[in-house]
């Protein structure tokens, strides 16, 4: 069955559930048919497959970009899904949505970014390679009956000869540069936190851009601790390939804000609290969201 | 009677037909590039002769075009090839102002991009017959690349194709240096241009310098190099070797 008309049956958050009540009709069986009002239905519901994964956060300043998820995990026994792809030393991405989608479109960045990097050697520019996949979506997209959008968004970090930059690439096709955006399931709350907060950004230091990047996903986790092992963080910038920070790096972040009463003061305990249980968090999450989508 | 080159590629062998459509000697060709790096940027020489075999044909061939903002393309060898290469150029830059978003190709991207275009001819065994020097400047950094018919392609602070090897790059070896100012690079130029001239039976007295900088490229107009005739040994040419045998 080709319409994406499941992962409606899940929805249980407050805010979408008057929009759930316009999606039944005859326009949403096909990719490639309109509707009287000129909505691509399906296009529209494979944006709602991206709301259902895990919140991830880009920000960026004028040298820096940092991109970072919430670690879920389908059930106590399994590792969490990886969410940020590297594509080449200076650009990174972070997918919400249909992580299967999302890994395939980062085997396609890389393979732009390498083979530019052949013939030119020198970096591909992160616009370029965001217009080719924003053109590829859409091609799939719209052109085609028998194939479906991508039921991913991604968010694309990089730097180029302009400076850094952040977009986001949407399913339909579309894209837009942002200076701080999130993505995925409760990520209005961290939206919120980073419209407050994102007109500083542009002159932070990198120490702070990875604070800020945090603090936007302790906001997406609502009540839960915030602890290392339940967020992944990525930097790239200038001079700085792109990688992934690692726990202990995280966790002293955490400690410099977090204070949680019944935990020992000391760092050290927390973060073999941390270590020792990770899994547990990732259960207590959104049950209600379809298998396939993280 | 069908003439077939056989090509040890275990699949098949090229026929006459296919023959006529790839390279085996060039036909009119370019002589000497000589260029060098200089405090602003790079200075490029060449002449203005396209030669047919031995006769000095054309006379009014400029052998070196400016590439986008940032590089300038100096050929050596044939000219009809150096042409092709112009009009692939012409479409890669093209393409690249067309995405209108403040990036574009700097010289090392178009001297690679050569080099790969070079190589993967010359593994067709039809190659283009041609030696290319790149010069640039791009965001303050000059660049100086050279790229063989076979695909060699290697940077340095002064290069040169053809005779110039033999002839110019010992005397740049010599006397350049990183802080050449215009005027000084112009003479060092010059020096190696005369040699060549002296020397090199395909080069002509009309030659054009080429400057590239962060502004952009200046193609000077063609002019002649004074040359000296009046030595003596040229006199008597025959003094050192009198006789039939």
């Amino acid at each position: 069955h080709l319409s994406l008309r499941l992962s409606l049956y899940t929805h249980s958050f407050d805010e979408e559930e008057e929009e759930a009540k316009m999606f039944r009709n005859q326009y949403d069986t096909d990719v490639t048919t309109w509707s009287p009002t000129g909505r691509l239905f399906q296009v529209e519901y494979a944006m709602e497959a991206v709301k259902q994964g895990s919140a991830a956060i880009g920000l960026r300043s004028r040298s820096h970009v940092v991109l970072a998820s919430v670690n879920k995990a389908q059930s106590e026994l399994s590792s969490h899904q990886r969410k940020i792809f590297k594509v080449d030393d200076h650009i990174g991405v972070a997918i919400a949505g249909l992580t299967a989608d999302g890994r395939v479109l980062s085997r396609y960045m890389r393979s732009e970014s390498i083979n530019h990097s052949f013939t030119y050697e020198s970096p591909l520019p992160v616009g370029r390679l965001v217009v080719r996949l924003a053109d590829k979506a859409q091609q799939v997209c719209t052109q085609r009956s028998w194939k479906r959008p991508y039921g991913v968004g991604l968010l694309v970090g990089g730097l180029d000869e302009s400076g850094a930059h952040l977009y986001y690439n949407c399913p339909s096709g579309n894209y837009f540069e942002y200076q701080a955006f999130a993505i995925g399931s409760r990520s209005q709350a961290a939206k919120t936190y980073l419209e407050r907060r994102f007109e500083s950004f542009n002159e932070s230091s990198r120490e702070d851009l990875i604070k800020d990047a945090i603090l936007a996903i302790r906001e997406t986790l609502q009540g839960e601790t915030l602890k290392s092992s339940l967020c992944t963080v990525s930097v790239l910038g200038v001079d700085e390939p792109f990688h992934f920070l690692d726990q202990d790096s995280i966790q002293k972040v955490i400690d410099t804000f977090e204070k949680v009463p019944e935990e020992e003061e000391d760092g050290g305990e927390a973060e073999a609290e941390a270590a020792a249980a990770p899994a547990e968090q990732g259960g207590a999450g959104d049950q209600d969201v379809a298998p396939m989508e993280m | 009677m069908t003439f077939t080159i056989p090509i040890d590629n275990g699949d098949s062998v090229k026929t006459a037909e296919a023959d006529s459509q790839r390279t085996l000697y060039p036909y009119v060709t370019g002589t000497s590039i000589v260029a060098i790096k200089y405090k602003d940027g790079v200075l490029m020489a060449s002449d203005m002769g396209g030669s047919y075999g031995s006769t000095l044909r054309y006379k009014n061939i400029e052998r070196m075009k400016a590439i986008g903002k940032h590089s300038l393309l100096g050929a050596s060898g044939e000219i009809s090839d150096f042409q092709e290469i112009l009009r692939y150029l012409d479409e890669l830059v093209l393409n690249d102002n067309m995405w209108d978003d403040g990036n574009s190709l700097g010289p090392k991207e178009v001297h690679n991009y050569l080099t790969r275009v070079m190589y993967n001819r010359r593994n067709k065994f039809n190659p283009l017959w041609n030696t290319l020097v790149l010069g640039g400047v791009k965001n303050g950094e000059s660049y100086l690349g050279m790229v063989s018919m076979i695909g060699v392609s290697f940077e340095d602070n002064h290069v040169a194709t053809g005779f110039g090897n033999h002839l110019a790059r010992p005397i740049l070896r010599d006397e350049w240096r990183a802080d050449l100012s215009f005027e000084d690079g112009v003479k060092l130029l010059e020096k190696c241009m005369r040699v060549l001239l002296y020397r090199d039976r395909s080069a002509i007295n009309k030659l054009q310098i080429a400057k590239i900088t962060e502004e952009g490229v200046t193609v000077s107009q063609p002019y002649s190099l004074k040359t000296f005739w009046e030595f003596k040994a040229f006199n008597n040419p025959t003094a050192g070797a009198e006789g039939s045998w």
